[in-house]
C-alpha cells in the first residue's frame, strides 16, 4: 500500500521522503511540512511518518485506537486545482472504489495550537470512518501561508483495515505468510501503554522539558532554526507524555501549551527571517 | 422576459453553512440588481455539498434608460465649487446646462443613463457577488493565493455557470470563467455537463445522479430513513437536525439501516445516541417498546451495487466509538463518586473564585440550608447536601471528557451504579435543569436544593468579584442561571428571601450582595414577564416592602402580576388617575409627607410615636373635622376607612388580588371627590384637611404598591 502510494505521488511530482527520526504527534510535525509549509518555494513531497499519542493508548484492547501508529502525508504547495481528484484517485490505486464505498468529504477544520496553525478542510469518510485528514494550510507558525498548501494525511492502518476487511487492527495481516499486525504490535502497544499511563518518571520528563525548552532558544540564539525546531518537537512530545500520566492541571496546561506553541512559532519565525530576503528577490510577487 | 441560472461550483461546503449561504446568495443578488434597476421575478436558490444554484425568472434583457439630474451653484460661483460639482457627477464643465431658479441662473448636471444589456449587468454583478460573499470562516488556495489578495471563498471555487436564457454571461472571478458546463456528482458521472439554461438544469443534473433542490434531499433523507426503520420492524429516532446535514453532505443521499452488536446495549441509550449522532452523524431507532434497538441508519452518497459493504463499514466504526464509550462507561465504574469528586481540587472554576471543589463545597453548604432552614423546598437536608457534594464529580470522568453534553446525565447514571439514593441520583442528573426556555423545571425537593444553589452560587461569586453580565456578553451564562433561578422558585412556589440567602452563602448579613442579586434577579424577571403583560414599571412599583427592598422575588412577581390585572381593568386604571391627580395636586402644593403637617400648625408630635394604641386615638380624631365636610369628602373619608383596614389585612396575609379589590372600592369616592370638592379652598383649615386626606389616600394606595413608578 505504501509502495503504491508512494508510485502514485511519485508520478505525481512528489519527492519521496524518509520518515523523521523523532516522537512526533503527527506527520504534520515533520519538518518537510511544517518548515517548507512556509516561504513561496514550490513544494512536494510524500512520506510516511509514525506518530505518537500517549494519550490514546488503550493497551491493546481497542479495535482501532493506538497509542503509537504510521500517517502518510503528501504535501502539495501551492495546491494544486486536482488535489481532490488526485486524491481520489490514490484512493482507486490501493484499492477502494468510490462506486462501492461511500466515499465523503466532511467538514473539519484542522488547527493546532502547539504549531499556531490552521487550516480549512475536511475528513475524509470511507463507509463512515475517517481515513484521511485533508487540509488547506492558511497559517503556520502564526505565518499566512504564501501560497497555500494542500496537506493529505491518510491513517495508514485504518485504509489497510478497510482493504482487508478486518474489524480489528490486531487483525491486519503484515504479509502474506501469516504475520499479524498484533504480532508485530500488540505487546508493544501493551508495555507503551503502561509505561504512558502508570510508569514514566514525571520528574524526569519535567526536566526533558525545560531542558529542551532551553536547549530550542539556545538554537534560535544562534540562528538555527532547524535544530529549534527538533527542540519544538521534543517538547511538545513530553508534554503529550506529562499529559498522559495527568500531572498537568488544567490551568498549567495552557501554559504548557502556550511554551510549546513559542518555541515552534519562534522556529518558523528564525526560518522566516533567516530566508526571507533570498525569497523575496526569487518571487517578486511575494511578501513576508 | 426570460429566466437567468447561476451555479457556483466548489470543492465541498461545509453542511451547516449551506442554509445561510442560500440566503446570502440571494441576498447579495437582490441588491445587485435593484442597484442597477433591473426588475425581477421570482428567485429560487438550492444548494448541494458541491453547489449553489440561483434562478430568477422572468429577466429583462435591457434596463431602462434613466435621466438623472442634479441640481449645482449658481452661475458665478467660485470655480472650484463648480469644478467640485463637476467632478461628482462625473461631467465636465461645459456639459453643464443653466436653468433659472427662482430668478436666479443655476448650473444643472444631467445625465442620461442609457439601458443596458442585463447580461453586462450580470457579468459585472457575479464577480461583486462572489467578492462579497460572507462566509462565516473562508480561506486561500493555489498558486494565486502567494498573495494574501487573493480571492477567499469557503473552499476553492472551481466552476460558474451563468446562462440568461439560453445565453452565456461571459464573466471571471479569481481566474474561474463562467460557461456552459459543470459536472454531475462525483462519482457516478465523469466528464462535465453542457447546461442549455435555467429550463433543463435540474433535469441534467438529476440524469447525473444530482438532486439539486435540499428542500428534496431533506424530504429523501426524512422518508427513506423512516422507512428503512419501519423495514426492519422499527421506529426511527426522528431528528430533524440530522435530515438537514445529510441532505447537505450528500448529492444523491440513501439512507441505510445497520446493526450493531447487541451487548452495547449495556451503554446507557443517550450515550449510544449522541456518539452514533455526533461522530457519525447516525439516526438511531427504537423497537416496539420504545427502547432504544441495536440499529443505525447512515446516509450513504452513492446508489451502490452492493449496500452491504457501505452498511458493513459503517457498522465497523460504530463498533469502535462504541466500543470506546463502553470502555469510558466501564474505566469511570471503577472509581466512586466521591473519588472523582477529590479531582475537582486540581480544576479551577475560575481564577479569583478557586476550584471546582471549592465550588462544591458552596453549593452544598447552600443546598443544606436551603433545606435545613429556609424549607425552600421542604425535604431531607442530609439527601440534598450529599447530592451537592456529588454534583460535579462527573466532569473528570472519561465519559464527560469525551461528550461534555453528558454532564450531569452520566452522574446520574454513575450514582446509582454505586448504590446511592434515587433521590441523590436524581439531583445529580436533573441539577442542570431547566437548561433552556422549553427545558423542565425540576420538582423534587433534592434536585431543586441543588439546581437552586448552584445557581444562586454561580451569581453570587461572580457578582461577589464585580463580574456581570455586560451588553451581548455574559460569558459566565449568569443570565441564563438567572432565569433558572426564577423558573425553579416560581413552579415551585418556593418563598425564598434573597438577604437571608446571601447571609447563609457569606456567613454573615451582606447588604450590597442581597441588593445587587435581587436587582439582577428582578431585571430578568422583566424581561420574563414582559410577553405575558406584565410591564417592568410594574415590577419596579412592586419592589419595595414595607418601606424597604423586597428580597423574596416571588413576593414581587405576585404584587407585580396583581397590579397588571388589577391596572388593565377600569377600575385599576380610573384609580390610577385619581392617584396621579391626587400625587400630582400634592406635589403643587409642596406636600411631601408628614412633615409638612406640621407646617398647617395642627401638628401634634405625639401623631408621630409609634404606639397602636396612640394611632387609635389619632385615627379616631382623624374622623372629626373642624368643619362640616362635604358630602364627597366624607364619603372618601368612610371609603378609606373602610378600604385601609381591608387592604392592611390583605397585604399582611399576601394575597394582593384581594389588596387590589379594596383599592378599587376608592375609584368611585376619588373620582366623585374631585368633581364634586375644591382642595384648594381659602379657608386654610379645610385646604389642610383636604390635602391631608389626599395624602392619606395616596398613602393608603402606596402600601399596595408605589404607583408612582408606574408609567403612563
Amino acid at each position: 500500500m505504501i509502495l503504491a502510494l508512494h508510485d502514485f505521488w511519485s508520478a505525481k511530482g512528489c519527492l519521496i521522503l524518509q520518515p523523521y527520526d523523532m516522537r512526533m504527534g503527527a506527520g504534520t510535525f515533520h519538518p518537510a511540512t511544517t518548515l517548507r509549509a512556509l516561504g513561496p518555494e514550490p513544494w512536494n513531497a510524500a512520506f510516511v511518518q509514525p506518530c505518537r499519542r500517549p494519550t490514546d493508548g488503550r493497551y491493546g484492547e481497542n479495535p482501532n485506537r493506538l497509542q503509537h501508529y504510521y500517517q502518510y502525508q503528501v504535501i502539495l504547495k501551492p495546491s494544486p486545482p486536482e488535489i481532490q481528484d488526485w486524491y481520489l484517485d490514490s484512493l482507486r490505486v490501493i484499492g477502494i472504489d468510490p462506486l462501492k464505498h461511500d466515499i465523503r468529504f466532511v467538514e473539519d477544520d484542522w488547527e493546532s495550537p502547539t504549531l499556531g496553525a490552521w487550516g480549512l478542510g475536511w475528513e475524509v469518510w470511507c463507509d463512515g470512518m475517517e481515513v484521511t485528514q485533508f487540509t488547506y494550510f492558511q497559517q503556520m507558525g502564526g505565518f499566512d501561508c504564501k501560497p497555500v498548501a494542500g496537506e493529505l494525511t491518510y491513517g495508514l492502518e485504518r485504509l489497510a483495515m478497510y482493504i482487508q476487511g478486518v474489524d480489528n487492527v490486531y487483525d491486519l495481516a503484515f504479509n502474506q505468510q501469516g504475520v499479524s499486525y498484533g504480532d508485530v504490535f500488540l505487546e508493544n502497544e501493551r508495555q507503551m501503554s503502561t509505561w504512558n499511563f502508570e510508569v514514566a518518571d514525571t520528574d524526569a520528563l519535567f526536566d526533558l522539558f525545560r531542558k529542551a525548552s532551553a536547549e530550542c532558544k539556545l538554537c534560535l540564539e544562534k540562528g538555527l532554526p532547524i535544530p529549534a525546531y527538533e527542540q519544538a518537537i521534543e517538547a511538545s512530545h513530553v508534554f503529550n507524555l506529562l499529559q498522559a500520566r495527568g500531572v498537568i492541571s488544567v490551568q498549567e496546561r495552557a501554559s504548557y501549551m502556550a511554551q510549546v506553541r513559542d518555541l515552534a512559532r519562534g522556529s518558523c519565525e528564525a526560518y522566516m527571517a533567516k530566508y526571507s530576503d533570498q525569497w523575496a528577490e526569487a518571487y517578486p510577487e511575494w511578501a513576508a | 422576459m426570460t429566466d437567468f441560472l447561476l451555479e457556483l461550483r466548489c470543492e465541498e461546503i461545509p453542511a451547516r453553512m449551506q442554509a445561510g449561504a442560500r440566503a446570502d446568495l440571494e441576498r447579495l443578488f437582490r441588491e445587485q440588481m435593484s442597484a442597477a434597476g433591473v426588475d425581477h421575478g421570482a428567485i429560487t436558490v438550492w444548494s448541494t455539498p458541491r453547489r449553489l444554484a440561483l434562478v430568477v425568472a422572468d429577466m429583462p434583457e435591457r434596463t431602462e434608460a434613466v435621466s438623472e439630474e442634479a441640481k449645482g451653484p449658481p452661475e458665478g460661483a467660485p470655480d472650484q465649487a463648480i469644478d467640485g460639482f463637476c467632478k461628482k457627477n462625473g461631467v465636465t464643465r461645459d456639459q453643464l446646462e443653466v436653468r433659472d431658479v427662482k430668478g436666479r441662473a443655476t448650473y444643472f448636471a444631467v445625465k442620461n443613463i442609457p439601458g443596458r444589456d442585463v447580461k453586462d449587468v450580470l457579468a459585472d454583478a457575479i464577480p461583486a457577488i462572489v467578492r462579497a460573499f460572507p462566509w462565516p470562516k473562508s480561506m486561500r488556495w493555489g498558486a494565486a493565493s502567494i498573495s494574501t489578495e487573493s480571492l477567499r471563498w469557503v473552499r476553492p471555487l472551481s466552476g460558474i455557470v451563468a446562462i440568461l436564457g439560453e445565453q452565456l454571461v461571459e464573466c471571471e472571478v479569481g481566474g474561474v470563467v463562467s460557461g456552459y458546463a459543470t459536472l454531475g456528482h462525483r462519482f457516478h458521472h465523469s466528464g462535465e455537463i453542457t447546461i442549455g439554461g435555467a429550463d433543463d438544469y435540474v433535469e441534467k443534473l438529476r440524469a447525473c445522479h444530482v438532486v439539486v433542490d435540499h428542500a428534496e434531499r431533506q424530504d429523501l433523507v426524512r422518508s427513506q430513513a423512516k422507512d428503512a426503520a419501519s423495514a426492519a420492524g422499527l421506529v426511527l429516532v426522528e431528528d430533524e437536525g440530522l435530515v438537514i446535514e445529510n441532505a447537505g453532505l450528500t448529492e444523491w443521499p440513501a439512507p441505510l439501516l445497520g446493526r450493531f452488536d447487541e451487548s452495547f446495549l449495556d451503554v446507557p441509550p443517550e450515550v449510544i445516541q449522541l456518539t452514533a449522532r455526533t461522530n457519525q452523524k447516525y439516526f438511531v431507532c427504537n423497537d416496539a417498546d420504545g427502547n432504544l434497538a441495536n440499529a443505525f441508519v447512515c446516509t450513504a452518497n452513492i446508489a451502490a451495487d452492493d449496500p452491504a459493504v457501505i452498511v458493513d463499514g459503517n457498522r465497523k466504526v460504530l463498533a469502535a466509538r462504541l466500543s470506546d464509550a463502553r470502555f469510558f462507561w466501564e474505566v469511570d465504574q471503577k472509581t466512586a463518586l466521591a473519588e472523582h469528586a477529590k479531582k475537582l481540587e486540581r480544576i479551577t472554576f475560575h481564577e479569583k473564585l478557586g476550584t471546582v471543589a471549592d465550588k462544591v463545597r458552596r453549593v452544598a453548604k447552600l443546598a443544606d440550608w436551603l433545606v435545613f432552614d429556609a424549607k425552600a423546598p421542604n425535604g431531607d437536608h442530609k439527601l440534598a447536601r450529599r447530592a451537592a457534594e456529588l454534583c460535579k464529580a462527573d466532569l473528570v470522568t472519561e465519559m464527560v471528557g469525551e461528550f461534555p453534553e453528558l454532564q450531569g446525565l452520566m452522574g446520574g447514571y454513575y450514582a446509582r451504579a454505586e448504590g446511592l439514593p434515587d433521590e441523590v441520583a436524581d439531583a445529580i442528573r436533573d441539577h442542570y435543569k431547566p437548561a433552556g426556555l422549553n427545558d423542565e423545571v425540576p420538582t423534587a425537593p433534592t434536585t431543586v436544593a441543588v439546581a437552586l444553589a448552584d445557581r444562586l452560587d454561580n451569581l453570587l461569586s461572580f457578582f461577589k468579584i464585580g463580574i456581570l453580565p455586560t451588553g451581548s456578553k455574559d460569558p459566565f451564562a449568569l443570565r441564563r442561571a438567572a432565569l433558572g433561578y426564577l423558573r425553579l422558585v416560581q413552579e415551585n412556589g418556593l418563598e425564598l428571601s434573597l438577604d437571608t440567602v446571601v447571609h447563609a452563602w457569606e456567613g454573615r448579613p451582606h447588604a450590597a450582595l442581597a441588593e445587587k442579586i435581587s436587582e439582577f434577579l428582578l431585571d430578568r424577571l422583566s424581561v420574563q414577564l414582559k410577553d405575558q403583560g406584565v410591564r417592568h414599571d410594574y415590577i419596579a412599583a412592586s419592589r419595595e416592602w414595607k418601606g424597604r427592598t423586597d428580597f423574596r422575588v416571588d413576593r414581587v412577581e405576585a404584587r407585580a402580576r396583581s397590579l397588571a390585572a388589577f391596572l388593565t381593568g377600569e377600575d385599576g386604571a380610573n384609580l390610577l388617575a385619581g392617584y396621579k391627580r391626587a400625587a400630582n395636586i400634592l406635589k403643587k402644593e409642596g406636600y411631601e409627607g408628614t412633615d409638612r403637617i406640621a407646617s398647617t400648625g395642627e401638628e401634634d408630635p405625639l401623631e408621630n410615636v409609634d404606639d397602636p394604641a396612640m394611632r387609635e386615638i389619632y385615627a379616631q380624631r382623624g374622623k372629626s373635622a373642624s368643619y362640616d365636610r362635604e358630602p364627597s369628602e366624607q364619603a372618601l373619608v368612610d371609603a378609606l376607612d373602610r378600604a385601609e383596614p381591608a387592604a392592611n389585612a390583605a397585604i399582611a396575609a399576601e394575597d394582593f388580588g384581594a389588596a387590589m379589590a379594596a383599592l378599587a372600592t376608592l375609584r368611585a369616592p376619588i373620582d366623585a371627590f374631585f368633581d364634586d370638592v375644591t382642595v384648594n379652598d381659602p379657608d386654610p383649615a379645610k385646604r389642610s384637611a383636604r390635602l391631608a386626606l389626599l395624602a392619606q389616600f395616596v398613602a393608603a394606595v402606596h402600601k399596595v404598591a408605589d404607583f408612582s413608578r408606574i408609567e403612563g
